[in-house]
């Protein structure tokens, strides 16, 4: 059985009139992979590289470059929580915020809790300084947040 | 035209109701200086452009129409446009901005400059930590279709463009251009060597320009005002240095940090930290003085509190030591605040984003931040400061050691914590404390 959904197939191949290699396709491709799945399969990657003509190796080469992508062995959790810890967020509490995450959820940054529903994780400037400390719950921004409205907002 | 008088113009239309929608886009005058652009030349485009003096916003401040027309005259095949809406520098939002309150202003400009440009594909590279932008642009970026303003035949002008978007991973090093460029072409974003400038050889070999967001939301301003109404704003350029183009028209300042209200505020370049932090900042929080400022994203360094008259304009923080104006995102740090900490977060950021790829920014960036725990340990050593020293002096472009600017955004503020804060080093290791700050030790 084919790992890769119709749907992400679909994606993927609508993407390829829109770049002049094939090989451009590999963030979207990975990026809706990771979207439905949580992570990205050995065998997502091989079929991603047959689509895109390339061999998994180089789309492997991609893949942990960015350090955004998990493997089968490390699967996000049903919501990803990042909080900032660059300048202006530390200067806001931002280290004590995830400090304080990963001490009532019990995991490290990187971590999913054990019921599988949070993946911790910490981030590099996210761009909302003008709401230190902030945070992103998957692709969305939270401004000047506190510990309790991330437990309302991703366990609530 | 002083700073009380000046009306916004960026930021002209944030807040008002739907502002991201193109019918209000249009409502207020929207899509006029594309209607005007595609009836004059593509070379008068450029012109206009280089004669307002218009300086790349995206840090490291290169005129734009010159950008322009490093493009090979007698080119046959495609031109690329890059959008760099990666936007990453800590304390830096105003593309986000921009992008969600008001989508069309800059996509009018990505238009206008890649007709400008002769492009004919522009891809609009964003950081995946911006989700409401990518769902905003999705939209304007339909509506366009819909509304002759994308496609073939753009208002009737023979003129065909497309856009298309692409979302990031959450990798600072793809907002240098050509990391950008090894990203959008599905590749680790490891900068190039250049020459090969991107204008001769970009993305998908082919020349390419890239332009960052806030510059092209200048654009349209531009065409519909004049070069010399673009001139009336900021600081000229300084008659006695024949390298200096000027600071002109309005510039985003994104104020964070330790301040009663951190935000966006748009002003002719050139104000004094001083007077943003206090006119527009609410002043600094709880009653306390500031101690240093970053002048404009982490990588630019820090002013000291006696240095906050310098004025933000492309010229004035160079003149105190710093990198340069950077992404003017100032970042204000009260007198609370320890400085080993501050430096300790700096360096770690630029260890965390460094791509690997030179080993005098891997190992340098690591290696300081290595130090710096160590201090923060209570276990510093006098002769560390001169080692971080010596790291900020062999690391980055200016010594020559690296592909990449990174390196030197890594190298200032270390060079400028301890220039300026030296005796509060010196202090800090002989005590042999331990940071009372909540930093996790060793997180990745």
């Amino acid at each position: 059985m084919s790992e890769l959904s119709d749907n992400a197939k679909k994606v993927i191949e609508d993407h390829l009139g829109r770049y002049p290699s094939k090989q451009a396709v590999t963030l979207p491709a990975l990026h809706i992979v990771q979207e439905e799945k949580g992570c990205v399969s050995r065998k997502a990657i091989k079929e991603i590289a047959d689509m895109l003509e390339l061999s998994p190796a180089q789309i492997n080469d991609t893949l942990s470059f960015y350090g955004f992508f998990r493997t089968e062995e490390d699967p996000l959790g049903k919501k990803r929580v990042w909080i900032c810890r660059s300048l202006p967020c530390m200067l806001r509490g931002g280290e004590e915020l995830l400090a304080e995450l990963c001490e009532r959820w019990g995991i490290q940054p990187g971590q999913t809790t054990p019921d599988g529903q949070v993946t911790l994780e910490l981030a590099e400037c996210l761009g909302a300084c003008d709401g230190a400390p902030c945070m992103l719950v998957d692709d969305e921004l939270s401004l000047c947040v506190t510990a309790d409205d991330v437990e309302r907002m991703v366990r609530g | 035209m002083s700073n009380e008088e000046f009306k916004p113009i960026l930021l002209g239309r944030v807040g008002q109701p739907n502002s991201h929608t193109l019918s209000t886009y249009k409502a207020d005058g929207g899509y006029q200086a594309l209607a005007k652009a595609l009836s004059m030349k593509n070379t008068e485009v450029i012109d206009l452009v280089k004669a307002s003096g218009l300086r790349g916003r995206g840090g490291a401040g290169f005129p734009t129409g010159l950008k322009w027309t490093f493009l090979p005259k007698d080119v046959t095949g495609p031109i690329y446009l890059c959008v760099n809406g990666d936007e990453s520098e800590p304390g830096t939002f105003n593309n986000r901005v921009l992008i969600e309150e008001d989508p069309h202003q800059v996509l009018e400009g990505i238009v206008i400059s890649s007709f400008a440009t002769r492009t004919t594909t522009a891809y609009f590279y964003l950081r995946y930590e911006y989700g409401r932008c990518y769902r905003v642009l999705k939209d304007a970026i339909d509506e366009m279709y819909d509304n002759n303003l994308l496609g073939k035949n753009i208002l009737g002008s023979g003129y065909d463009l497309d856009v298309h978007l692409h979302r990031g991973a959450c990798a600072y090093i793809c907002g240098e251009e050509t990391g950008l460029i090894e990203s959008l072409e599905g590749k680790r974003a490891w900068p190039r060597i250049k020459p090969p400038f991107p204008a001769i050889e970009g993305a998908f070999r082919r020349p390419t320009v890239v332009n960052n967001v806030e510059t092209l939301a200048c654009i349209p301003h531009i065409l519909n005002k004049g070069a010399d109404w673009f001139m009336s704003m900021g600081i000229p350029k300084d008659p006695n240095n024949a390298r200096d183009a000027g600071s002109y028209g309005p510039k985003l300042y994104c104020i964070s940090g330790h301040v009663n209200k951190p935000g966006l505020v748009e002003l002719p370049m050139g104000i004094s930290a001083r007077d943003l932090i206090d006119k527009h900042g609410g002043g600094v929080w709880k009653g306390r003085k500031a101690k240093a400022v970053v002048p404009g994203g982490i990588s630019m360094g820090f002013m000291s509190e006696k240095e906050l008259d310098t004025p933000l304009d492309f010229a004035g923080p160079g003149r105190v030591g710093c990198l340069g104006l950077g992404t003017a995102a100032v970042i204000v740090i009260d007198d609370h605040t320890s400085m080993i900490d501050v430096l300790y977060n700096a360096c770690r950021f630029f260890a965390h984003e460094s791509c690997g790829q030179c080993t005098p920014c891997r190992e340098g960036t690591a290696w300081s931040t290595k130090i710096l725990e160590r201090i923060r340990q209570g276990h510093g050593k006098l002769s560390d400061i001169d080692v971080l020293l010596e790291i900020s002096s062999s690391i980055g472009t200016i010594p020559g050691t690296t592909i990449c600017g990174l390196a030197d955004g890594a190298a200032w503020p270390m060079k400028t914590a301890i220039n300026k804060f030296r005796p509060e080093f010196e202090e800090y290791i002989k005590s042999g404390r331990k940071s009372e700050s909540k930093s996790l030790v060793g997180a990745h």
